[in-house]
């Protein structure tokens, strides 16, 4: 995909916002040197951007995250170089926003420089087998509850339909209906579909913009 | 089979609770199992339910009280440090022969600990944690999909025998996501003739109280309470055995420590090493009976836990220590690698196993 300076991911939480961000920066750093991730959650402590911060390391990627996330201080907090994201105009990054309105609260303290540049994607990711966004009346509900706390709206929609390590081919062809009448209702274009390697490898001209994804590593089963 | 979703195990429970016709939920926030909350909190307000941020864990648990003595079905859920607060409400609940669900996601501890996952609070829900003689049925669900069965079932059982049902969960199980079926039966709920609904002048009052003036009378109502357990323990044992017939080792785990085990007990296997499991489902009730027959053949248990070793003396106990009974744990937070539960399993083989 065509990258702006800045793509900024939201999404209801467990959508799979993380995941994508992980292999976007690795993405958007084959093209460009100077590529950030952040990590703009304040509510959620666990599977964060940070479990990935060794490979960001290796492939020279800014990781920019508060301290304490997946420490055992368990309190909403920010990174302290997260305006670097708008102050450097050479930076190009991925904000990975928390779930959820109030996750994507704290995007409203970049969202008036954000807007003024110009130069962005707010993509809402969407996975139709989450059970609060299950059709695309509940799924545009929460996404104007996260324009309204993050104060940015949205130009695209990342269609992650998944069911984790159980997904088919079907699940993710089946949820392009879904997806068409999230796009439909709110009038934003499907810029992405998202499955992991193996699915790729098995539906990649099926559907448009199609995008490959190594997902991050899950606790033991 | 109907349609999965995916879900976090904490949204699991949440969903199945309104699945068994819970409407009246009241909590308090806390990490790893605020997800229970906040899925009531978007939820219950559409389906005409209550949700009640209460202004602490101890009101929570009072509020509980409050709901379950008008017969409907209630639940409040939290973490190890918030089900301590709620631990005066328990011993009400129980002293009042109440039905209600209470779900506890553990975190790492003493005190207010870490927010990663623990299993040590065993000890809290099998033999108390609030006072007086009471026990609680509580139920170990190691699967989102058993997070969303157990929540279920867990309601049943508690009508059925006027008590907590305790889900006790960690933050594992809360936090990661399966997918999951939620087309799960429900049975009818069953009158409850001792509610206190109102009398419409037409019945004797009903009274809903823990509080005994007359010691023998209180002791008559402890031997009533006690008979009704023995019921539970013949009849309500919930557990899985995988590759126990054979085995020399025998590990005994629950939850996630169960599914660390059943990798372990997999590549044992592979080395040649009979090794086997007993997950218990049900902690209170034990279930005794698959220990009494593996240690018929069993040179050695291993309890894997994420605790300093607290099932194990149950483990014990269930075998009256036949055979040795050894530990394979992480605390505080940590969770036990399949690795460190194999290398228990070749040590065991090695002593125990060549006798």
């Amino acid at each position: 995909m065509e990258y702006k300076r800045l793509t900024l991911l939201c999404g209801h939480y467990g959508s799979g916002k993380t995941n994508i961000a992980v292999n976007m920066a690795l993405d958007l750093r084959k093209k460009y040197d100077n590529v950030a991730v952040a990590d703009l959650d304040i509510v959620n402590p666990y599977f964060r951007t940070k479990d990935s911060s060794k490979e960001f390391e290796e492939a020279g990627i800014r990781l920019i995250v508060s301290e304490f996330a997946n420490s055992n201080l368990d309190i909403p907090s920010l990174p302290q170089d997260m305006y670097a994201l708008t102050d450097d105009l050479r930076l190009r990054a991925v904000i990975d926003v928390g779930g959820d309105d109030r996750g994507a609260l704290a995007l409203g303290r970049l969202a008036p420089k954000i807007i003024q540049e110009g130069n962005y994607d707010m993509l809402m990711v969407i996975n139709k087998f989450r059970p609060l966004t299950p059709d695309a009346e509940s799924t545009i509900e929460v996404m104007h509850e996260i324009e309204g706390a993050g104060g940015i709206k949205f130009t695209g929609l990342i269609n992650n339909s998944n069911l984790s390590d159980e997904t088919s081919p079907q699940d993710v062809l089946k949820s392009r209906d879904y997806a068409m009448q999230v796009s439909a209702l709110s009038g934003l274009p499907i810029v992405l579909t998202t499955v992991k390697q193996e699915l790729y490898n098995i539906l990649n001209g099926q559907i448009d913009n199609l995008f490959p994804m190594v997902l991050q590593k899950r606790p033991a089963n | 089979m109907a349609d999965k979703v995916l879900m976090k195990g904490n949204e699991a429970i949440a969903e199945a609770a309104i699945i068994a016709g819970c409407r009246h939920y009241f909590g308090y926030p806390i990490t790893p199992q605020t997800e229970v909350a906040a899925y009531m909190a978007k939820k219950m307000p559409k389906i005409g339910g209550v949700f009640l941020q209460a202004e602490s864990e101890i009101a929570a648990i009072n509020m509980v009280y409050g709901v379950s003595s008008t017969g409907k079905r209630v639940m409040t859920s939290s973490s190890s440090p918030g089900i301590s607060l709620k631990g005066e409400g328990l011993s009400y609940l129980a002293g009042s022969d109440l039905p209600a669900l209470v779900v506890n996601v553990q975190r790492g501890g003493p005190g207010l600990g870490g927010i990663q996952p623990s299993q040590s609070d065993y000890f809290q829900s099998t033999r108390g944690g609030g006072h007086g003689d009471y026990r609680m049925i509580v139920l170990a669900p190691a699967s989102v999909q058993e997070m969303a069965e157990l929540t279920v079932k867990g309601f049943e059982l508690a009508d059925k025998y006027r008590m907590t049902a305790m889900v006790l969960a960690d933050g594992t199980m809360g936090q990661m996501m399966e997918p999951v079926s939620l087309d799960i039966e429900v049975a009818p709920q069953p009158e409850k003739p001792w509610a206190t609904t109102g009398t419409k002048l037409e019945r004797e009052h009903n009274i809903v109280n823990s509080l005994s003036l007359v010691p023998d009378e209180l002791e008559m109502l402890n031997f009533k309470r006690y008979e009704r357990y023995k019921v539970i323990e013949e009849n309500e044992t919930m557990y899985e055995e995988y590759m126990v017939d054979d085995a020399d080792i025998v590990i005994a785990a629950f939850g996630i420590a169960a599914r660390v085990s059943k990798n372990a007990v997999n590549e044992a296997r592979v080395m040649g090493i009979k090794a086997g499991l007993i997950r218990p489902i049900t902690l209170w009730p034990f279930p005794v009976a698959p220990f009494e027959k593996a240690v018929e053949h069993a040179k050695q248990f291993i309890s894997v836990e994420l605790s300093m070793g607290q099932m194990i003396e149950d483990v014990k106990l269930a075998t009256k220590c036949r055979v040795p009974v050894t530990l394979c744990n992480r605390a505080g937070g940590m969770i036990p690698s399949p690795d460190q539960v194999l290398t228990a399993i070749k040590e065991a083989a090695n002593e125990g196993g060549n006798k």
